[in-house]
Parts: structure tokens; sequence; C-alpha cells
């Protein structure tokens, strides 16, 4: 009994050691933070600014409650929500994103980011902010991004490319299969797409706390939106901050489509993908990487 | 008195031309500069090193069924040597060597799910490379503090998958993981100037080193840093030998 218990408070001393390093919660002042109220976000033809007067009091309304006065996600809510049922609430001092259009390690777009806020974030605390109006919406952006120095000194980057979506083939949907196993996407996410893999349950975001891979056979959403585009974008850019890496160095364009077909067929809402695939009884890829 | 200010014009420039040779010549001679080498040992017993258990990726296991994998947070080599220390100049390095980037490409491999090396040393700026040698995917995920100015990011590579190259903005120890296999725990040292990190004996030679006097740092990842003071003459080799106690 003693034993377990030392066992238990060495193992999360060590724990706590090494995700010290993890931890990069940034502590910037207010003061740091309001030179930036010069901030602005473009979104088509509409100007989005930090210093508007309506922004700061819909943050301080909507937001400050999880994503904290200072943006380092740290509100009073944030101590509620416990990972992985509960992600916490972004970081926006760090600059790192989720939901992108742009490769792993840059910025995203302002675009990106108003989109997120009218999404909301599927399986979070994050609900889709649809009641704004654009102009509420683009100045919040403007205001999420003077948050961090990155966006006052680095560009966002550049969106991926991706080629307009072939028709829906029993070809393609094979083809996607092959994808599937050769990337091992069934790592984490199991090969029959339940988030059953063998690495899903040691999964940690980028600051030591669990986090859960996507399954795609209950129903839910994925984070960053539920189009085929979407999806095409999740697994070529990455979500950064969470284990999920970019594949747009090993899956290409064409490629992608079919993975993206095949990925329709594991999901629960019914499709042309999953009719196709019950035609072709196509059975879950297998574990072995040899086969 | 006209022709003696010309003269004394063109001796200025003469003399002007002559240092900045003699300053670019630092550069180019190689001779001129000196090394720091010396050795880094654990005193105390080596520390047990935990046996890693694969068998979430039968792949991996397979690749060490004669071998047990170990973790690498403190190597012991015979005679207390420790291994993958980063050594590097941390005061006293001129601008100009600062600046200087070396054009080698250290590679970062994943082979037999292990980092090799457990520790990639590297100046700031300069290109490395990370390979994967293994038939399983693994997903290469480095965690910079951004606020640094080095931005983390996520990359997967499958068996075959083509090098990443890349390169870090600023000096920080980098943290690197998969988390495909959570065992893989490594580090991108990065550095400005000179660099070396410590072979299995725990020896070490910092090169390129110019002439003067400075503070040499050791880092290891768990035991934290301690430093040396060394004068490093013109085409000279200073010695900086550091001692970790160990816990």
């Amino acid at each position: 009994m003693r034993r377990s218990l030392l066992k238990w408070l060495l193992l999360t001393s060590a724990a706590a050691v090494l995700a010290l390093p993890l931890m990069c919660t940034a502590q910037l002042t207010m003061q740091d933070i309001d030179t930036r109220l010069n901030m602005e976000s473009h979104i088509g033809n509409i100007t989005g600014h930090a210093n508007s007067a309506v922004v700061k009091y819909d943050y301080r309304r909507y937001c400050v409650g999880c994503h904290g006065e200072h943006g380092d996600g740290n509100g009073e809510v944030a101590q509620w929500l416990d990972p992985p049922m509960w992600p916490k609430p972004r970081d926006f001092q760090l600059g790192i994103f989720k939901c992108r259009s742009t490769p792993t390690g840059t910025l995203p777009t302002d675009e990106d980011l108003y989109d997120t806020i009218a999404r909301g974030m599927d399986r979070s605390a994050m609900p889709q902010w649809s009641q704004f109006t654009k102009d509420q919406r683009a100045d919040l952006v403007a205001w999420v991004k003077h948050f961090s120095p990155r966006f006052a000194t680095e560009k966002p980057g550049t969106p991926i490319a991706i080629p307009p979506e072939p028709e829906i083939t029993a070809e393609r949907i094979k083809a996607g299969r092959d994808v599937f196993a050769r990337v091992q996407c069934w790592k984490c996410h199991g090969v029959t797409g339940e988030a059953n893999g063998p690495s899903a349950p040691t999964l940690t975001d980028d600051q030591g706390r669990p986090i859960a891979p996507f399954n795609f056979t209950e129903g839910s959403r994925p984070k960053c939106g539920d189009t085929d585009r979407d999806i095409y974008r999740i697994f070529m850019t990455g979500l950064d901050g969470t284990p999920m890496p970019s594949f747009a160095d090993n899956i290409k364009p064409d490629e992608a489509w079919d993975l993206v077909f095949y990925l329709r067929t594991l999901m629960k809402p019914n499709s042309k993908e999953k009719e196709i695939a019950k035609q072709l009884k196509l059975q879950p890829v297998s574990s072995n990487p040899g086969q | 008195m006209k022709s003696k200010s010309i003269s004394l014009a063109i001796l200025l420039a003469v003399a002007l031309i002559a240092s900045g040779v003699f300053v670019r010549g630092h550069r180019v001679h190689a001779a001129a500069e000196g090394k720091i080498t010396g050795s880094v040992k654990l005193s105390g017993n080596a520390p047990h090193m935990r046996g890693i258990d694969m068998s979430k990726d039968p792949w991996c296991a397979k690749q060490h069924a004669n071998d047990p994998a170990h973790l690498e947070t403190e190597v012991v080599g015979s005679g207390g040597g420790l291994e993958n220390v980063v050594l590097y100049i941390s005061e006293g390095l001129p601008a100009s060597a600062q600046s200087e980037v070396p054009s080698q490409v250290p590679v970062f491999d994943q082979k037999n799910c292990m980092y090799t090396p457990h520790v990639l040393a590297m100046d700031v700026k300069q290109t490395f490379k990370v390979i994967t040698s293994d038939q399983t995917t693994h997903n290469i995920h480095p965690l910079p503090n951004p606020m640094t100015g080095n931005i983390p990011w996520n990359q997967s590579q499958p068996p075959g998958a083509p090098p990443i190259e890349k390169s870090w903005k600023a000096a920080e120890f980098i943290p690197v993981q998969c988390n495909i296999h959570p065992w893989m725990h490594g580090w991108f040292a990065v550095v400005k100037g000179p660099y070396a990190i410590t072979d299995g004996n725990g020896s070490y030679t910092i090169e390129n080193v110019p002439p003067g006097s400075y503070t040499v740092t050791a880092w290891q990842e768990q035991l934290g840093t301690q430093t040396a003071k060394v004068t490093v003459a013109a085409g000279a080799s200073a010695t900086a030998d550091f001692t970790f106690k160990g816990k």
C-alpha cells in the first residue's frame, strides 16, 4: 500500500518535471498586449479592428470566461474543463491554432480564424457563434490576433492548394483505403475509425494534457469542419498543438481525395461512399504494417 | 602640404584595407582558430535506465527482440563518461563567430523506434534533416516555446517518407516527441556559435574557436548546466572538463 503510494508520488513528480518544458504557457503583460491594439483583420472586403468600439465589450461578454483577460486560455471557467472530454481553451498568446488552411508551423489566415468563430469546436465548450454580424466577427479576429506577438512579426502561411473534388468512384474508395493503411491512420484512429488504435490511450497535446483522436463512427463532426474540403485540409495541414500531424509530404493531392472518400465510408452519416463500400464489401485495413 | 595630406590618405586607406584583410582572414585561416576539448563525467553510480516496452507496436518490438531498448535520459559509458552532453560557448564569442552558420547538415534518424542521436546539436539557422529508417509510421513533433521565435510543427513520416529539412530561428533546447510511440523523446539542442556533443566516453571537441576568453556551458537534459572559463590561444587547444553529480 505504502509502496504503491510512493510509486504514484514518484511517477507524478516525474511527469511534472517532464511536462515542465512543454508547459510553455506564455504570460504577457496587459501593457505588452496593448501595444498591438492597432491589429487589423481582412475578411474579403471587411476590415476588422482590435480597437473598435464594440470588440472589447463582445470579448468581455462572450469569450473572456474561457479565454481569459490576457487571452491565455486561463479564464475563470477554464479550471472546470477537463481534457480529454473537455479540451482546455486556446492560449491565443502562443498563436498556435488547430484549424488552418496553412501548412503546419505557420500562422492561420484571418479567414481561418473567422470561420472557426462561426463554426465552433465540436466536442468542446466552444459553441457556434452565429449571432455575431460579419463586422463583429472580423473585429474579434483582429482582437484574437492582438494577443500574440507572432501576428505582429510573422505573415500567415500560404494556404495549401486543393484541387477540384473528383467524382466518387469505387476505385478511388479502394485507393483511399490503401492510403489509410500506408500512412497508418489506424495507429491512433483504429482500423475501423473508432479512435481505438494502439497509440490512442497515450496521446497528449502540446501542453501534455490527454487528448483523444477523432472517432469517425459515432456521428460527431470533425473539429475543423465537416465538408469534404475541410476533411482534406485537416490531414494535409495537421491540427497544430495536437498529436495530429501534417501528411502533406506523404499524400499526393489526388490521393488525398481518395482518402477523403474512404474516411466517409467510416463515418456514421449515410453517403454515396458508404453505399459503394457496402457493395464492395470493403473490410477494415489490417493493423499489420506488412500487409 | 597638399601632397602630404594625399599620402596620409593613401596610408590610411592601405591601413584600412589591411585591417579588413586581417579581420576577414580571421575566418578564412583556420590556423588562427583553436579548439576546446575535454570530457564530461558523472560522479557516483550510473542511474538505472528503464527498459522500454514496445509491445504496442509489434514492428518496433521485433527490432529489439534480442536487444531491449532503454531510456536514454542519462547514458553513462566506461569510466563514468556522460554521453549526449551539449557543449557550447555561452559568453565571450565575437559577433562575427556568432553569425557564422555551419554548412554541414546534422541528421536526426528515427531508427528502430528510437531517435538516433537522442540529442541533435545544431547552430541557430543551421539546416538539419529528419529521416526515418523504420517500417512504421512516426510523427515528428518538436515542442519549442513559440515565444522564443521557434514555432512548433508536427509532420508525419510513414515508411519510405522523404527527409524533412528545417532550421530553428533561436537558441533553445527543444524537446521532440513522437505521439504515436510515446516512449520516443529526444532533443534539438539549438545553440549560437561553435558547439560539440559528447561521445560514448563523454569526450568532446569544439572546433573552429577563434582565440579569446570564453565561458563554456555543458548542458545535460536531466542534470541541467555547468559552466567553465577557458582561454583559447591562436591555433591551440584549451581544456575544460566537467563532472555532473549523480542524483
